[in-house]
Protein backbone atom coordinates (compact mmCIF):
# COMPACT_ATOMS: atom_id res chain seq x y z
CA UNK A 1 0.00 0.00 0.00
CA UNK A 2 1.85 3.15 -1.49
CA UNK A 3 -0.04 6.07 0.45
CA UNK A 4 -1.78 4.29 2.99
CA UNK A 5 -5.39 3.37 3.37
CA UNK A 6 -7.65 6.77 4.25
CA UNK A 7 -7.48 7.63 7.85
CA UNK A 8 -10.79 6.86 9.12
CA UNK A 9 -11.76 6.44 13.32
CA UNK A 10 -14.92 4.38 13.38
CA UNK A 11 -16.75 5.11 17.59
CA UNK A 12 -19.16 3.03 19.15
CA UNK A 13 -21.36 4.57 21.85
CA UNK A 14 -23.29 2.63 24.15
CA UNK A 15 -23.92 -0.40 21.64
CA UNK A 16 -25.98 -3.14 22.38
CA UNK A 17 -26.68 -6.36 20.30
CA UNK A 18 -28.55 -9.43 20.21
CA UNK A 19 -28.42 -12.79 19.12
CA UNK A 20 -31.52 -14.69 17.77
CA UNK A 21 -33.88 -11.86 19.32
CA UNK A 22 -32.18 -12.44 23.11
CA UNK A 23 -30.23 -9.43 24.23
CA UNK A 24 -26.35 -10.50 24.72
CA UNK A 25 -24.53 -7.35 25.96
CA UNK A 26 -25.01 -3.74 26.21
CA UNK A 27 -23.50 -0.51 26.63
CA UNK A 28 -20.47 -1.08 24.90
CA UNK A 29 -18.39 2.36 23.92
CA UNK A 30 -15.43 1.41 21.57
CA UNK A 31 -13.29 3.90 19.67
CA UNK A 32 -10.64 2.83 17.05
CA UNK A 33 -8.53 5.06 15.80
CA UNK A 34 -5.94 4.96 12.76
CA UNK A 35 -3.45 2.91 13.77
CA UNK A 36 -4.98 1.33 16.55
CA UNK A 37 -5.33 -2.28 16.97
CA UNK A 38 -7.68 -3.72 19.66
CA UNK A 39 -7.68 -7.19 20.51
CA UNK A 40 -11.40 -8.12 21.07
CA UNK A 41 -11.59 -10.68 24.10
CA UNK A 42 -14.33 -12.52 26.26
CA UNK A 43 -15.81 -15.85 26.62
CA UNK A 44 -17.55 -17.87 24.37
CA UNK A 45 -21.06 -16.23 23.92
CA UNK A 46 -19.93 -12.75 25.35
CA UNK A 47 -20.79 -11.35 22.35
CA UNK A 48 -17.52 -11.21 20.33
CA UNK A 49 -18.98 -12.04 16.86
CA UNK A 50 -22.24 -10.06 17.37
CA UNK A 51 -20.72 -7.00 17.94
CA UNK A 52 -18.05 -7.19 14.89
CA UNK A 53 -21.44 -8.06 12.31
CA UNK A 54 -23.39 -4.48 13.97
CA UNK A 55 -20.01 -2.67 13.39
CA UNK A 56 -19.71 -4.27 9.90
CA UNK A 57 -23.14 -3.07 9.09
CA UNK A 58 -24.51 -6.43 8.99
CA UNK A 59 -26.73 -6.64 11.84
CA UNK A 60 -28.32 -3.49 13.15
CA UNK A 61 -27.50 -2.62 16.93
CA UNK A 62 -30.50 -3.13 19.75
CA UNK A 63 -29.34 0.34 21.16
CA UNK A 64 -26.36 2.70 20.36
CA UNK A 65 -24.84 4.22 17.57
CA UNK A 66 -21.95 3.30 15.25
CA UNK A 67 -19.69 6.70 13.45
CA UNK A 68 -17.27 6.07 10.73
CA UNK A 69 -15.29 9.32 10.64
CA UNK A 70 -12.82 10.54 8.03
CA UNK A 71 -11.92 11.81 4.82
CA UNK A 72 -15.18 11.34 1.97
CA UNK A 73 -14.68 8.14 0.12
CA UNK A 74 -15.76 8.92 -3.46
CA UNK A 75 -17.26 12.03 -2.55
CA UNK A 76 -19.37 10.62 0.52
CA UNK A 77 -18.81 10.41 3.76
CA UNK A 78 -17.28 6.94 5.04
CA UNK A 79 -19.76 4.58 6.15
CA UNK A 80 -19.37 0.52 7.25
CA UNK A 81 -19.67 -0.01 4.11
CA UNK A 82 -17.19 1.92 2.30
CA UNK A 83 -14.54 2.20 5.35
CA UNK A 84 -14.78 -1.89 6.93
CA UNK A 85 -13.96 -5.30 5.80
CA UNK A 86 -15.88 -7.92 7.69
CA UNK A 87 -13.50 -11.51 8.67
CA UNK A 88 -16.25 -13.83 9.38
CA UNK A 89 -15.79 -17.13 10.33
CA UNK A 90 -16.30 -18.72 7.08
CA UNK A 91 -13.83 -17.33 4.55
CA UNK A 92 -16.43 -16.81 1.31
CA UNK A 93 -14.34 -18.55 -0.97
CA UNK A 94 -15.66 -20.17 -3.60
CA UNK A 95 -14.62 -23.67 -4.09
CA UNK A 96 -15.06 -24.17 -7.85
CA UNK A 97 -13.09 -21.14 -8.38
CA UNK A 98 -9.00 -20.91 -8.52
CA UNK A 99 -7.30 -18.61 -5.80
CA UNK A 100 -6.15 -16.43 -8.44
CA UNK A 101 -9.77 -15.92 -9.39
CA UNK A 102 -10.80 -15.58 -5.76
CA UNK A 103 -8.62 -12.58 -5.38
CA UNK A 104 -9.64 -11.28 -8.86
CA UNK A 105 -13.06 -11.38 -7.79
CA UNK A 106 -12.68 -9.40 -4.79
CA UNK A 107 -10.67 -6.76 -6.39
CA UNK A 108 -13.01 -6.00 -8.57
CA UNK A 109 -15.80 -6.18 -5.92
CA UNK A 110 -13.97 -3.19 -3.65
CA UNK A 111 -13.46 -1.31 -6.43
CA UNK A 112 -9.56 -1.85 -6.75
CA UNK A 113 -9.55 -4.13 -10.35
CA UNK A 114 -6.55 -4.57 -11.88
CA UNK A 115 -4.41 -4.31 -8.21
CA UNK A 116 -2.00 -6.76 -8.64
CA UNK A 117 -1.72 -9.10 -5.84
CA UNK A 118 1.62 -11.45 -6.07
CA UNK A 119 2.64 -9.46 -2.82
CA UNK A 120 -0.39 -10.34 -0.88
CA UNK A 121 -0.22 -14.04 -2.22
CA UNK A 122 3.60 -13.53 -1.27
CA UNK A 123 3.09 -12.25 2.65
CA UNK A 124 0.23 -15.01 2.67
CA UNK A 125 2.24 -17.89 1.44
CA UNK A 126 -0.37 -18.46 -1.14
CA UNK A 127 2.09 -18.10 -4.03
CA UNK A 128 2.19 -21.27 -5.09
CA UNK A 129 -1.77 -22.11 -4.68
CA UNK A 130 -2.88 -19.34 -7.05
CA UNK A 131 -4.27 -22.00 -9.95
CA UNK A 132 -5.50 -24.74 -6.93
CA UNK A 133 -9.13 -24.68 -6.80
CA UNK A 134 -10.03 -23.37 -3.23
CA UNK A 135 -11.90 -26.26 -2.15
CA UNK A 136 -8.40 -28.61 -2.76
CA UNK A 137 -6.87 -26.32 0.42
CA UNK A 138 -6.66 -27.04 3.73
CA UNK A 139 -8.56 -25.34 6.28
CA UNK A 140 -5.09 -23.06 7.71
CA UNK A 141 -4.82 -22.05 3.67
CA UNK A 142 -8.55 -21.43 3.21
CA UNK A 143 -8.03 -19.31 6.21
CA UNK A 144 -5.12 -17.12 4.73
CA UNK A 145 -7.07 -17.09 1.49
CA UNK A 146 -9.51 -15.60 3.53
CA UNK A 147 -7.47 -12.84 5.14
CA UNK A 148 -6.05 -12.12 2.36
CA UNK A 149 -9.32 -10.24 1.08
CA UNK A 150 -8.61 -7.71 3.70
CA UNK A 151 -5.71 -6.92 2.11
CA UNK A 152 -7.04 -7.03 -1.17
CA UNK A 153 -10.00 -4.54 -0.46
CA UNK A 154 -7.99 -1.70 0.45
CA UNK A 155 -9.67 -0.93 3.79
CA UNK A 156 -8.85 1.22 6.28
CA UNK A 157 -10.54 -0.41 8.93
CA UNK A 158 -9.94 -4.79 9.35
CA UNK A 159 -12.93 -6.33 11.29
CA UNK A 160 -11.43 -9.81 11.93
CA UNK A 161 -13.35 -12.74 13.68
CA UNK A 162 -10.41 -15.11 14.79
CA UNK A 163 -8.18 -14.34 11.66
CA UNK A 164 -5.54 -17.17 12.89
CA UNK A 165 -8.06 -20.00 13.17
CA UNK A 166 -6.52 -23.58 12.38
CA UNK A 167 -3.15 -21.73 11.09
CA UNK A 168 0.13 -22.92 12.08
CA UNK A 169 2.51 -20.78 13.91
CA UNK A 170 4.49 -19.53 11.05
CA UNK A 171 0.86 -18.13 9.30
CA UNK A 172 -0.13 -16.63 12.76
CA UNK A 173 3.13 -14.76 13.55
CA UNK A 174 2.59 -13.70 9.23
CA UNK A 175 -0.68 -12.73 10.44
CA UNK A 176 0.08 -10.73 13.30
CA UNK A 177 3.00 -8.90 11.22
CA UNK A 178 0.35 -8.09 8.43
CA UNK A 179 -2.25 -6.33 11.22
CA UNK A 180 1.06 -4.61 12.34
CA UNK A 181 1.94 -3.49 8.65
CA UNK A 182 -1.75 -2.39 8.47
CA UNK A 183 -1.79 -0.40 11.16
CA UNK A 184 1.31 1.26 10.82
CA UNK A 185 0.05 2.86 7.56
CA UNK A 186 -2.89 4.18 8.96
CA UNK A 187 -5.14 1.59 9.21
CA UNK A 188 -6.73 -0.01 11.42
CA UNK A 189 -8.14 -3.59 13.29
CA UNK A 190 -9.98 -5.07 15.28
CA UNK A 191 -9.68 -8.70 16.37
CA UNK A 192 -11.65 -11.03 18.13
CA UNK A 193 -9.60 -13.95 19.19
CA UNK A 194 -8.84 -16.50 22.02
CA UNK A 195 -5.22 -16.78 21.06
CA UNK A 196 -2.22 -14.86 22.18
CA UNK A 197 -1.87 -12.21 19.26
CA UNK A 198 1.56 -10.52 19.28
CA UNK A 199 0.86 -7.19 18.41
CA UNK A 200 2.90 -4.16 19.65
CA UNK A 201 1.14 -1.62 21.43
CA UNK A 202 -2.11 -3.31 21.04
CA UNK A 203 -4.91 -2.98 22.99
CA UNK A 204 -7.43 -5.32 24.26
CA UNK A 205 -11.18 -4.86 24.95
CA UNK A 206 -12.97 -7.00 27.35
CA UNK A 207 -16.31 -7.88 26.48
CA UNK A 208 -18.79 -9.77 28.91
CA UNK A 209 -22.34 -11.22 27.72
CA UNK A 210 -25.15 -9.60 30.08
CA UNK A 211 -25.30 -10.99 33.86
CA UNK A 212 -21.84 -12.33 33.37
CA UNK A 213 -18.98 -11.01 35.67
CA UNK A 214 -17.03 -9.00 33.57
CA UNK B 1 -21.88 -0.63 -9.85
CA UNK B 2 -18.48 -2.51 -10.94
CA UNK B 3 -19.51 -4.28 -8.07
CA UNK B 4 -23.01 -5.66 -9.03
CA UNK B 5 -20.99 -6.51 -12.45
CA UNK B 6 -18.23 -8.91 -10.88
CA UNK B 7 -21.50 -10.61 -8.69
CA UNK B 8 -23.07 -11.29 -11.50
CA UNK B 9 -20.34 -12.47 -13.59
CA UNK B 10 -18.62 -14.24 -10.91
CA UNK B 11 -22.61 -15.97 -10.40
CA UNK B 12 -23.05 -16.66 -14.54
CA UNK B 13 -19.39 -18.09 -14.15
CA UNK B 14 -20.33 -20.39 -11.90
CA UNK B 15 -23.25 -21.62 -13.41
CA UNK B 16 -21.52 -22.86 -16.49
CA UNK B 17 -18.84 -24.66 -14.31
CA UNK B 18 -19.06 -28.23 -13.50
CA UNK B 19 -21.64 -28.89 -11.26
CA UNK B 20 -22.75 -25.43 -11.81
CA UNK B 21 -26.42 -25.98 -12.78
CA UNK B 22 -27.21 -24.98 -15.82
CA UNK B 23 -26.68 -27.93 -18.20
CA UNK B 24 -28.73 -29.77 -15.30
CA UNK B 25 -31.46 -27.69 -15.89
CA UNK B 26 -31.24 -27.77 -19.45
CA UNK B 27 -31.02 -31.57 -19.41
CA UNK B 28 -34.32 -32.16 -16.68
CA UNK B 29 -35.94 -29.75 -18.94
CA UNK B 30 -35.51 -31.96 -22.02
CA UNK B 31 -36.58 -35.08 -19.18
CA UNK B 32 -39.90 -33.42 -18.41
CA UNK B 33 -40.55 -32.65 -22.29
CA UNK B 34 -39.65 -35.85 -23.75
CA UNK B 35 -41.89 -37.70 -20.53
CA UNK B 36 -44.80 -35.67 -21.72
CA UNK B 37 -44.35 -36.47 -25.46
CA UNK B 38 -43.90 -40.74 -24.34
CA UNK B 39 -47.60 -40.10 -22.31
CA UNK B 40 -49.58 -38.31 -24.76
CA UNK B 41 -49.09 -41.08 -27.68
CA UNK B 42 -48.82 -40.79 -31.41
CA UNK B 43 -52.78 -39.18 -31.90
CA UNK B 44 -51.73 -36.39 -34.47
CA UNK B 45 -52.56 -33.09 -33.26
CA UNK B 46 -52.48 -33.93 -29.80
CA UNK B 47 -49.12 -32.86 -28.82
CA UNK B 48 -49.23 -29.25 -30.91
CA UNK B 49 -52.07 -28.51 -28.80
CA UNK B 50 -50.66 -28.69 -25.56
CA UNK B 51 -46.94 -27.99 -26.44
CA UNK B 52 -46.83 -24.73 -25.08
CA UNK B 53 -48.69 -25.33 -21.59
CA UNK B 54 -45.96 -28.54 -21.59
CA UNK B 55 -43.06 -25.82 -22.19
CA UNK B 56 -43.97 -23.50 -19.85
CA UNK B 57 -44.30 -25.71 -16.63
CA UNK B 58 -41.15 -27.66 -17.67
CA UNK B 59 -39.32 -24.59 -18.02
CA UNK B 60 -41.09 -23.34 -15.01
CA UNK B 61 -39.90 -26.37 -12.96
CA UNK B 62 -36.35 -26.36 -14.44
CA UNK B 63 -35.97 -23.02 -12.69
CA UNK B 64 -37.18 -24.27 -9.71
CA UNK B 65 -34.27 -26.59 -9.24
CA UNK B 66 -31.81 -23.58 -8.82
CA UNK B 67 -33.45 -20.64 -7.37
CA UNK B 68 -33.10 -22.09 -3.30
CA UNK B 69 -29.11 -21.59 -4.22
CA UNK B 70 -28.92 -18.45 -5.13
CA UNK B 71 -28.60 -16.88 -1.73
CA UNK B 72 -28.25 -20.29 0.06
CA UNK B 73 -24.84 -21.19 -1.71
CA UNK B 74 -23.12 -17.28 -0.95
CA UNK B 75 -24.65 -18.48 3.00
CA UNK B 76 -23.44 -21.60 3.44
CA UNK B 77 -19.14 -20.60 2.22
CA UNK B 78 -19.16 -16.95 3.82
CA UNK B 79 -19.64 -14.83 0.77
CA UNK B 80 -23.25 -13.59 1.26
CA UNK B 81 -21.75 -11.71 4.39
CA UNK B 82 -18.97 -10.29 2.21
CA UNK B 83 -21.37 -9.35 -0.73
CA UNK B 84 -24.10 -7.70 1.85
CA UNK B 85 -21.47 -5.86 3.53
CA UNK B 86 -19.59 -4.42 0.61
CA UNK B 87 -23.11 -3.43 -0.55
CA UNK B 88 -24.76 0.11 0.41
CA UNK B 89 -27.94 -1.11 -1.60
CA UNK B 90 -28.89 -4.38 -1.26
CA UNK B 91 -31.46 -4.01 -3.58
CA UNK B 92 -29.65 -3.73 -6.22
CA UNK B 93 -27.70 -7.03 -5.44
CA UNK B 94 -31.23 -9.04 -5.26
CA UNK B 95 -31.20 -7.44 -9.12
CA UNK B 96 -27.89 -9.05 -9.69
CA UNK B 97 -27.80 -12.11 -8.02
CA UNK B 98 -31.57 -12.68 -9.93
CA UNK B 99 -30.57 -11.51 -13.33
CA UNK B 100 -27.35 -13.77 -12.79
CA UNK B 101 -29.57 -16.88 -12.28
CA UNK B 102 -31.75 -15.41 -15.15
CA UNK B 103 -28.72 -15.96 -17.45
CA UNK B 104 -27.14 -19.21 -16.01
CA UNK B 105 -30.53 -21.36 -15.71
CA UNK B 106 -33.20 -20.23 -17.55
CA UNK B 107 -31.39 -19.21 -20.74
CA UNK B 108 -30.27 -21.92 -21.23
CA UNK B 109 -33.42 -23.69 -21.09
CA UNK B 110 -34.23 -20.95 -23.66
CA UNK B 111 -32.05 -21.80 -25.95
CA UNK B 112 -33.02 -25.60 -26.18
CA UNK B 113 -36.49 -24.39 -26.59
CA UNK B 114 -36.60 -24.68 -30.61
CA UNK B 115 -35.56 -28.09 -30.32
CA UNK B 116 -38.02 -29.02 -27.95
CA UNK B 117 -41.01 -27.36 -29.36
CA UNK B 118 -40.31 -29.36 -32.78
CA UNK B 119 -40.72 -32.92 -30.59
CA UNK B 120 -43.78 -31.44 -29.73
CA UNK B 121 -45.00 -30.17 -33.33
CA UNK B 122 -44.90 -26.62 -32.35
CA UNK B 123 -45.51 -24.53 -35.80
CA UNK B 124 -45.86 -21.42 -34.47
CA UNK B 125 -41.93 -20.83 -32.92
CA UNK B 126 -41.98 -17.52 -32.63
CA UNK B 127 -45.03 -16.49 -30.40
CA UNK B 128 -43.94 -19.42 -27.87
CA UNK B 129 -40.19 -18.34 -27.77
CA UNK B 130 -41.36 -14.72 -27.23
CA UNK B 131 -43.52 -15.78 -24.52
CA UNK B 132 -41.12 -17.23 -22.76
CA UNK B 133 -38.34 -14.35 -23.15
CA UNK B 134 -41.19 -11.66 -21.98
CA UNK B 135 -42.14 -13.92 -19.17
CA UNK B 136 -39.14 -15.86 -17.43
CA UNK B 137 -37.72 -12.66 -16.15
CA UNK B 138 -40.41 -13.15 -13.46
CA UNK B 139 -39.60 -16.42 -12.68
CA UNK B 140 -35.71 -15.26 -11.70
CA UNK B 141 -37.11 -12.13 -9.82
CA UNK B 142 -40.11 -13.60 -7.90
CA UNK B 143 -37.86 -16.61 -7.50
CA UNK B 144 -35.37 -14.73 -5.86
CA UNK B 145 -37.65 -13.31 -3.02
CA UNK B 146 -38.21 -16.86 -2.36
CA UNK B 147 -34.54 -18.02 -1.95
CA UNK B 148 -33.88 -14.49 -0.11
CA UNK B 149 -36.80 -15.94 2.46
CA UNK B 150 -35.73 -19.24 2.82
CA UNK B 151 -31.99 -19.50 2.57
CA UNK B 152 -30.80 -20.00 6.46
CA UNK B 153 -33.15 -23.04 6.27
CA UNK B 154 -31.61 -26.74 5.39
CA UNK B 155 -34.25 -28.19 2.39
CA UNK B 156 -35.01 -24.95 1.40
CA UNK B 157 -35.88 -26.14 -2.22
CA UNK B 158 -39.34 -27.86 -1.16
CA UNK B 159 -39.93 -24.29 0.66
CA UNK B 160 -39.34 -22.20 -1.74
CA UNK B 161 -41.33 -24.53 -4.07
CA UNK B 162 -44.12 -24.34 -1.84
CA UNK B 163 -43.98 -20.62 -1.30
CA UNK B 164 -43.09 -18.99 -4.94
CA UNK B 165 -45.13 -21.87 -6.67
CA UNK B 166 -48.47 -20.11 -6.79
CA UNK B 167 -46.75 -16.30 -7.15
CA UNK B 168 -45.84 -18.26 -11.00
CA UNK B 169 -49.44 -19.00 -11.92
CA UNK B 170 -49.93 -15.53 -13.36
CA UNK B 171 -46.71 -16.43 -15.57
CA UNK B 172 -47.62 -19.41 -16.29
CA UNK B 173 -51.46 -18.30 -17.30
CA UNK B 174 -49.89 -15.12 -19.28
CA UNK B 175 -47.52 -17.19 -21.11
CA UNK B 176 -49.15 -19.80 -22.58
CA UNK B 177 -52.10 -17.57 -23.54
CA UNK B 178 -49.33 -15.13 -25.11
CA UNK B 179 -48.27 -18.32 -27.20
CA UNK B 180 -51.40 -19.32 -28.04
CA UNK B 181 -52.43 -16.06 -29.40
CA UNK B 182 -49.01 -15.33 -31.02
CA UNK B 183 -50.08 -19.33 -33.00
CA UNK B 184 -53.35 -17.51 -33.84
CA UNK B 185 -51.68 -14.51 -35.95
CA UNK B 186 -51.63 -12.28 -32.98
CA UNK B 187 -49.07 -9.41 -32.95
CA UNK B 188 -46.46 -8.68 -30.22
CA UNK B 189 -49.38 -5.80 -29.03
CA UNK B 190 -51.37 -8.72 -27.71
CA UNK B 191 -52.60 -8.52 -24.68
CA UNK B 192 -51.52 -11.60 -23.24
CA UNK B 193 -47.96 -10.57 -24.11
CA UNK B 194 -48.44 -7.39 -23.11
CA UNK B 195 -49.91 -9.01 -19.82
CA UNK B 196 -46.99 -11.00 -19.52
CA UNK B 197 -44.97 -7.76 -20.15
CA UNK B 198 -46.40 -6.16 -17.25
CA UNK B 199 -46.11 -8.89 -14.59
CA UNK B 200 -42.05 -8.97 -15.63
CA UNK B 201 -42.15 -5.73 -15.06
CA UNK B 202 -43.82 -5.62 -11.72
CA UNK B 203 -41.66 -8.52 -10.36
CA UNK B 204 -38.64 -5.99 -11.31
CA UNK B 205 -40.01 -3.58 -8.69
CA UNK B 206 -41.18 -5.54 -5.93
CA UNK B 207 -38.31 -8.24 -6.15
CA UNK B 208 -35.56 -6.17 -5.18
CA UNK B 209 -37.43 -4.50 -2.46
CA UNK B 210 -38.78 -7.62 -0.98
CA UNK B 211 -35.44 -10.20 -1.43
CA UNK B 212 -33.65 -7.12 0.02
CA UNK B 213 -36.02 -7.11 3.20
CA UNK B 214 -35.51 -10.66 3.36
CA UNK B 215 -31.70 -11.01 3.64
CA UNK B 216 -31.65 -8.01 5.86
CA UNK B 217 -33.81 -9.54 8.53
CA UNK B 218 -32.33 -13.19 7.77
CA UNK B 219 -28.71 -12.22 8.44
CA UNK B 220 -30.39 -9.87 11.62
Amino acid sequence: MPSGPPRITMTARGVAGARGGRPVFEGVNLSLAPGEAVVLRGANGAGKTTLLRILAGLAGPSAGAIEFDGPDMNGDPPTAATASVYLGHLDGAKGPMSVDRNLAFWAQLYGRRGAPFDDVKERLFLSDLGRRPAATLSAGQRRRLGLARALVSGRPVWLLDEPTASMDSPSAARVAEIIQAHCASGGSALIATHEPMALAGERAFRMAAIGDAP
Amino acid sequence: MSALVSVFSRDVELAFRAGGGAAQGAVFFGLVTVMFVFGTGPEPGALARVAAPILWTGALLASLLSLDRVFQADFEDGSLDILVQRTETLEFLVLAKAFAHWVGAVLPLLVITPVLAAMLNVEAMWPLLASLLVGSPALSLIGAIGAALTFPLRRANVLVTILIGPLFAPVVIFGTGAAADGALGAGFGAPPLMLLAAVSLFSLIVAPLAGAAAIRFNLQ
